[in-house]
């Protein structure tokens, strides 16, 4: 195979949910009162760069054929954390930054440790990992409350030059920063081939679970971000367990929709950002076309549905019957 | 298997005990553990009423861990437990306010709300091969969907029927509260099911390996799906007798159930991997999370507290008894 093509079946997934994002969001923007201006993309951006932290995150995992439920938890906690941590004088602030981004990646590495080194089922494991963070969030702020540093805040979700909303310049840096380096390196490789075929990968002597636990631990970070996000959007910290849910289930809606595949081995971060833009934006049509937001949940519902829905014409491709059962 | 494990230490001891699964007797181990601190605590722990109070309790736990139990028999996990089971309340309430005839079929109709849900979940992970973790969470975000717009946002107003009252509050027997005999008899019945049919041996044989079970020309989707109908439906049960409790249904009443629902059966020994399991070693996860609940909210400890001390007892008495075996 050349080349390109071999590239082109390789990002298939995320080109497709490129495609949906770039389709879904003219639909949004052309029937909004408001037109394609920088205040609507700002909004936008700052509502899915949410989504896509805790997608990000949801995706290392999924590489490794495993899943987290505890995320959308992770992120809750990170928030109640935050709006304590994050405000005063800038050496404070950002004291208190590396603080919640220690405890994001440290709740990862429990999981990580657990899931890995204790042998245990990841999707047990990460319900109960999430009450027990969703308990420390709610001691945290058992009442929504607390404050951010609004300098910072607003820095962070306003607009680079008056055009770039800044937390797209950040989500960009991230991948930059965390998902290209881990995906190059023997670790992400080893998460890669972990989730394909762990049995093959521990016979050619790849370090899987090193691979695996750096995936859980980044995860726990990248969720730490989104918790910090929603912090500098809202300016306070709130456990909601509705909420938190709501991100846990968003996040393997987007992940699905960003090709990446839940069996593990495939796909990457950032197909899985276009997937959380694509969901997003896909979730607020309702808005723009007036409907009754009542309709929202059951909306975003059924798009989860078919979204994993589509996972099964794969089915079509199977020679064997057996193949059926894995 | 337990022979082996046991058989060292317990060379002497009754056979019952010896041929017991270890976990079932860790977990029975625990709730007289707990009784005992709980008696420390409070002299009236260990009153009849008290007990049977927590047994009452215990019992709607009990109804919707054995659909749950099926499916991770199975290999499989049921993540629409919170919405089946508030779809179920919500939709036995509902029947209620169309007339008599809607009173009269107010149970069978909630019951079949759930089980609606629970073939939804079947044909998506039996015939779509979709992960049940996958499919079951998406079914479980279309059904509080539907009842988001179905209720408009608020908590229904109509509430429960008297026969549902009568299920969940009532005494037939004198002294035994009807739920507790529900249970009983959902439970007897599972017990038959599983060890006498094959129906039953089906269940565990998938568990083990479906391969091995289809290649042997048993349908093994179709048992599959079945398990997942008769889940979503004793969820929705288990939803229409807490409403019955309550005497009315709210939105949020099934979150309370996910978490403790899979506790319970992975607590009794049941496998998370499929294919191991008993049903006593089910109730005594439920009468063990129950009677930790109680004590929790007895000390008045606060929510936040009873969630942390959840996950901590789930995973450590996981990484007892639950492991996977070594890789390789």
């Amino acid at each position: 195979m050349k080349d390109w093509r071999y590239w082109l079946a390789e990002q298939r997934g995320t080109l497709l949910a490129l495609g949906i994002f770039i389709v879904m969001f003219i639909i949004y923007t052309s029937n909004h009162p408001a037109g394609f201006t920088a205040n609507v993309v700002q909004t936008a951006a700052n509502k899915g760069v949410l989504l896509a932290f805790v997608a990000m995150a949801q995706t290392l995992v999924v590489i490794t054929a495993g899943i987290d439920l505890s995320v959308g938890m992770i992120f809750l906690l990170t928030n109640c954390l935050a709006s304590w941590l994050v405000v005063g004088t800038p050496m404070q602030t950002t004291l208190g930054v590396i603080a919640v981004l220690a405890v994001g990646l440290l709740c990862g590495a429990v999981n990580g440790a657990i899931v890995i080194y204790g042998r245990l089922q990841p999707i047990v494991a990460t319900i109960a990992t999430g009450a027990v963070y969703y308990g420390i969030g709610l001691l945290l702020r058992p009442f929504p409350g607390g404050s951010v540093n609004e300098d910072l805040a607003d820095a962070m979700t306003g607009r680079v030059f008056d055009v770039v909303p800044a937390s797209l310049v950040v989500l960009f840096a991230i991948v930059l920063l965390i998902w290209v380096p881990f995906s190059r390196s023997v670790l992400g490789r080893a998460a890669y081939a972990a989730g394909s075929s762990e049995t093959a990968a521990y016979m050619s002597g790849v370090p899987i679970r090193r691979g695996k636990f750096a995936a859980y631990t980044l995860a726990g970070l990248l969720a730490a971000i989104g918790g910090l996000f929603l912090t500098f959007f809202t300016y306070t910290g709130d456990a909601a367990y509705a909420s938190g849910n709501a991100y846990t289930l968003f996040s393997i809606a987007a992940v699905v929709l960003g090709g990446v595949s839940l069996f593990g081995g495939k796909g990457s971060a950032i197909g899985a950002i276009f997937g959380a833009l694509a969901f997003r934006t896909i979730g607020d049509l309702l808005f723009v076309f007036d409907f009754d937001p009542l309709w929202q949940p059951l909306f975003q519902g059924v798009i989860l549905l078919i979204a994993v829905s589509l996972g099964a014409f794969a089915l079509f491709r199977v020679r064997n019957r057996l193949e059926w059962f894995l | 298997m337990s022979e082996t494990t046991l058989g060292g230490i317990a060379g002497r001891m009754p056979k019952f005990i010896r041929r017991a699964d270890p976990a079932v007797l860790t977990a029975f181990a625990c709730i007289v553990l707990l009784l005992f601190l709980g008696s420390l605590y409070s002299r009236s722990f260990l009153s009849p009423e008290y007990l049977l109070q927590q047994l009452k309790v215990a019992s709607f736990l009990g109804v919707i861990a054995t659909g749950m139990m099926l499916v991770i028999l199975l290999g499989q996990i049921d993540l629409s437990v919170p919405w089946s089971v508030a779809a179920g309340a919500m939709m036995a309430c509902a029947a209620a306010a169309y007339g008599p005839l809607g009173v009269a079929l107010a149970i069978p109709f909630g019951i079949f709300c759930g089980v609606l849900i629970g073939i939804v979940n079947g044909i998506g992970v039996a015939y779509l091969r979709i992960p049940s973790m996958i499919i079951t969470l998406a079914t479980n975000a279309v059904a509080q969907g539907l009842m988001v717009v179905y209720t408009g946002g608020f908590s229904p107003q109509d509430s429960a029927t008297g026969a549902m009252r009568y299920l969940a509050t009532g005494f037939a027997i004198p002294g035994v509260p009807n739920a507790v005999i529900i249970w009983a008899l959902i439970g007897a019945a599972m017990v038959f099911v599983l060890t006498r049919t094959g129906f039953g041996r089906t269940v565990y044989g998938i568990g083990n390996r479906e391969r091995a079970a289809y290649l042997s020309g048993i349908d093994t989707r179709r048992v599959v799906m079945i398990a997942f109908a008769v889940s979503g439906g004793l969820s929705a049960f288990g939803g229409v007798l807490l409403a019955g409790y309550a005497s009315k249904a709210a939105q949020s009443m099934g979150d309370a159930y996910l978490l403790p629902s899979i506790a319970a059966v992975v607590l009794g020994g049941t496998s998370i991997l499929g294919g191991r399991g008993s049903y006593l070693g089910t109730v005594a996860g439920v009468i063990l999370i129950t009677l930790l609940q109680s004590i929790l909210s007895v000390m008045q400890m606060p929510e936040a507290g009873r969630q942390i001390i959840y996950g901590v007892v789930i995973v450590a008495m996981l990484l007892l008894y639950g492991r996977a075996p070594a890789s390789r």
